[in-house]
């Protein structure tokens, strides 16, 4: 009897690891080294007028999103119209990092599909991506008042994501850490 | 069999793809190797199973330029790591780090290798003292 015991555990394990490897959601998504750390200092010019910046410093004392679009980024289409009404309930102040874009093209995008956006930093190089660990479009990150980084999305937001991710960490002001 | 040969023979005809930098980063050989080895072992995340070496997705060529300029700044390999790091995390070091996090990578391997070692060996010591079947041999001769 005994000689069986081996192989069965053998096989228990290989079905657990199975298990939590087939089960674990999106495999090409990367947890954020970010999270509960504070969230990379930035300054860009902002993208309607490249003569002002947009940075860190805008996004402090508040509980702000800073959401990274561009025009060749066919989710960011997806994720918009969610983007607009969150801007519309007044709820959370929304940045952009315009990642890797050209500047005429970001500006016919929000000309013609609305700008929820309080600025856009106009990132044409992509450095301040990296400075954030961003490596595709959209990202969004929910950052405290005090600056610190509390939830990532990889992927367009919508309604559901945002009630169930985003509202509990703002209704706590990032305490929860 | 000669088919299979010739099927191989093919495959390796197939021409290297050329790498996207063909470019020389550095005048000074010892940072080009430095570069072309450090390129090499990082992860494309755009491209999840690439190094930034192999792909040219502009993630890649960010990621090529900010490594030249860290290592034209002076870094060591390990500084270039932790820049990679904790932007990314672990997983954009093809050749991870042996951290608490990693260990496990390491080590398992070998682990695994003394695990089946040691169960060759019962199975075999086993197996060599059952004592000889005669009839089967005995029939085997027969025949």
């Amino acid at each position: 009897m005994s000689r069986y015991v081996l192989p069965l555990v053998a096989v228990i394990t290989l079905i657990v690891f199975l298990v939590i490897g087939l089960t674990r959601g999106d495999p090409r998504a990367l947890p954020s080294p970010f999270i509960g750390k504070p969230a990379p200092q930035f300054e860009l010019p902002k993208l309607k007028d490249t003569s002002a910046t947009v940075g860190s410093s805008d996004l402090a004392g508040q509980v702000a999103l800073v959401n990274v679009w561009a025009t060749w980024c066919v989710q960011c289409r997806v994720e918009h119209q969610f983007l607009l009404d969150l801007a519309a309930t007044g709820e959370i102040p929304i940045y952009g990092i315009n990642w890797r874009d050209t500047r005429p093209e970001a500006l016919r995008w929000l000309q013609q599909l609305g700008d929820p956006y309080v600025a856009s930093g106009f990132d044409v190089d992509g450095v301040v991506g990296i400075d954030w660990g961003v490596y595709g479009a959209p990202e969004s990150f929910l950052v405290s008042a005090d600056g610190v980084v509390l939830f990532k999305q990889l992927g367009p937001l919508n309604r559901q994501i945002w009630e169930r991710d985003f509202v509990p960490l703002i209704a706590s002001g990032g305490a929860a850490q | 069999m000669k088919r299979f040969l010739i099927l191989i023979a093919a495959m390796l005809a197939v021409a290297p793809v050329a790498a996207i930098d063909t470019g020389k980063a550095f005048d000074d050989p010892e940072l080009q190797a430095r570069y072309d080895k450090m390129i090499s072992e990082v992860r494309c995340l755009k491209c999840q199973n690439q190094s930034i070496k192999d792909s040219n997705v502009f993630l890649a060529s960010d990621l090529r330029r900010e490594i030249r300029r860290l290592i034209a700044e002076g870094k060591t390999d390990a500084e270039i790591q932790d820049f990679l790091v904790t932007r990314y995390g672990e997983f954009a070091l093809y050749r991870p780090r042996t951290t608490g996090k990693t260990l496990i990578l390491w080590v398992a391997p070998f682990v695994l290798v003394l695990f089946g070692g040691f169960a060759m060996f019962r199975i075999l010591r086993h197996r060599m003292s059952m004592p000889v079947d005669d009839d089967a041999v005995n029939e085997g001769a027969a025949e």
